[in-house]
């Protein structure tokens, strides 16, 4: 609308024209999100009125891969949709097939995958830190949180060769024993953590920046937390207390003392606590983990599932032929489908496996933390000012790769 | 593996469900403890609401389908739910034929479902009825095939090998 005379218009709030909605692209590459998201906000000058998170862009199809590969190649694909915690998805993968076809795990294979899976927790919530600290501003953060979570790809380094995509469990235990020394050099991270944690807290936890920009922004009660299907730091910061390994233990977690931090207003700041609390639950765990590190197998001795050991095979023909067919067609599971499910730094992280007989999943659907906690974005944004979007996108903390598999 | 066993007594649920509902619970399993249900797509909406509102069935975990292309109906389509306060969990089952596969949309008992409706209809191509937006969400809108469909081939490229004959096969059929 083109007023040509504005000197004769009358003045007045009741009398000022309509302002239209902008429509503002945030994404696919801005540096916020975190992967490649793109967000459509629709925008009543400063303030979002409605958003539409448009996924995808990282989808690489790893459901109708699993059909083409056998258990065991499967575990590659795991570990490479949440690239930030590659470890849980491991053993969220091995625990369904497991769970499909009836193994037991030895408790040294257990305590391994647990200590694996804190130590995935704690580097997880370091990159957290220091990426939502950049977000809103506090650079230096970022620097601290990458030196501290190299300390634990370290680890990752020196158990299973790689820094990232460790890929270390077999279905029935793990790929490898410890290193000889890896549990000195845990132990020197489980020591140094708690006083590089007390830095980070002191530099925002009582920083009067960061709680304004993070306190009643983004707040999502306990009942609509739980209709809009979020799980992990978002649905406890809200005040529900739920935590996988808390109700349903698994890989042992009912034998570790440790608490569920739960916070009780559902904002930006809570989620902030939740997560810095959750890493000093994590090296508690660890710490119990590596007092109590159970003796014995680290992969079951059930041959039809896992490989004989080397030095088996110049001996026993039985260990070969259980070599060969391992290698070349793998095993098979019964008819059947199971639901399985680990605690991811993220939330619920659930693999649904169908079975029809063969050596292959029929079908492989992934329940990612990611893709239902980004599904609460639209209802956490509504009536918050552009820059709070960030914030909140932040404290999400959704990984892309994990949401669009 | 006492992990996976239910807290609740999964029969008498079925139970339950099978004397309110008659015909629309078509059968049940309890396989390494999830328990699954199958029910008349007609009754599906029916049976949600009465497992939300008395049963306590209030948090979805995810919604999908599976493929049985010899099967008829040919799909099958899952929804699993928890209770948070029970620690119970139920899985939703219903089929869909061709040509035009449809079932009913649970969004109306279950708001998170609405993602995962998307995911499945983008992937499987199955229309959810009543659902409020539905258009594709992992692949781009002008996608056309449905990904996750057992005739919608992956690795579609055969190796050609030495004693096989390459005439009259167009360089594009090689790659199939």
């Amino acid at each position: 609308m083109v007023k040509t005379d504005i000197a004769q218009e009358p003045i007045g709030p009741e009398h000022e024209p309509e302002t239209e909605w902008m429509e503002l692209n945030m994404g696919p590459h801005h540096p916020s999100t975190h992967g490649v998201l793109r967000v459509r906000l629709k925008l009543d000058g400063e303030i979002v009125r409605d958003a539409d998170a448009d996924i995808g862009y990282l989808h690489t199809g790893f459901e109708k891969s699993f059909e083409d590969k056998t258990y065991t190649q499967g575990i590659t694909f795991s570990d490479r949709m949440d690239y930030l915690a590659p470890p849980i998805n491991n053993v969220g993968f091995v625990s369904a097939v497991e769970k499909l076809i009836g193994v037991e795990v030895p408790p040294r294979a257990q305590a391994i995958r647990v200590i694996m899976m804190e130590l995935a927790r704690v580097a997880s919530h370091e990159l957290w830190l220091g990426t939502t600290g950049l977000d809103l501003g506090v650079y230096s953060g970022f620097f601290y949180a990458w030196r501290d979570r190299d300390l634990a790809l370290d680890l990752n380094e020196a158990y299973s060769g790689v820094r990232m995509m460790t890929s270390f469990t077999r279905v029935g235990g793990v790929a490898w024993d410890l290193p000889d020394g890896w549990l000195d050099q845990l132990q020197r991270f489980i020591d140094v953590m708690p006083g590089r944690l007390d830095d980070f807290e002191s530099m925002l936890t009582d920083n009067p920046i960061w709680h304004q920009r993070l306190e009643g922004v983004g707040v999502i009660s306990a009942a609509e937390a739980i209709d809009a299907g979020v799980t992990g730091p978002v649905l406890r910061a809200s005040g529900v207390n739920y935590d996988v390994r808390k109700a349903f233990p698994y890989c042992g977690y009912e034998n570790y003392d440790f608490e569920v931090p739960v916070g009780t207003n559902g904002d930006c700041y809570d989620r902030y606590r939740m997560r810095v609390a959750e890493m000093r639950q994590s090296l508690r765990i660890l710490q119990q983990a590596v007092d109590n590190l159970p003796s014995g197998p680290w992969i079951t001795g059930d041959r039809k599932v896992a490989l004989p050991p080397r030095s088996e095979l110049s001996k026993s023909m039985e260990a070969v032929i259980h070599q060969f067919r391992l290698v070349s067609e793998g095993f098979k599971g019964p008819v059947g489908d199971v639901y399985a499910f680990v605690e991811s730094p993220r939330g619920e992280l659930g693999f649904y496996l169908v079975s029809d007989g063969t050596n292959k999943p029929y079908r492989m659907k992934v329940r990612p933390p990611s893709f239902c906690n980004l599904q609460a974005l639209k209802k956490l944004v509504q009536g918050v000012l552009v820059a709070d979007v960030i914030a909140i996108m932040g404290s999400l903390d959704f990984i892309l790769g994990d949401c669009d598999r | 593996m006492n992990r996976w066993s239910s807290a609740l007594p999964d029969d008498a649920l079925v139970q339950r469900i099978g004397d309110r509902f008659g015909a629309g619970l078509q059968e049940s399993s309890d396989f390494r403890g999830d328990l699954s249900v199958v029910l008349e797509p007609g009754a599906l909406v029916e049976v949600a609401n009465y497992l939300k509102s008395e049963e306590g069935f209030d948090y979805l975990l995810y919604a999908t389908a599976v493929d049985w292309p010899a099967r008829e109906p040919r799909f099958t389509v899952v929804w699993e739910v928890r209770s948070l306060a029970n620690k119970t969990r139920i899985r939703i089952k219903t089929t869909a034929g061709m040509p035009d596969p449809h079932v009913p949309s649970l969004t109306s008992v279950w708001p998170a479902a609405d993602w995962h409706e998307r995911e499945t209809w983008d992937l499987f191509g199955i229309t959810f009825d009543g659902h409020p937006d539905l258009r594709r969400i992992l692949m781009p809108q002008s996608w056309e095939g449905f990904p996750l469909r057992k005739d919608y081939v992956s690795f579609g490229e055969p190796v050609i090998f030495s004693d096989q004959k390459l005439e009259g096969l167009e360089p594009d059929a090689i790659r199939g």
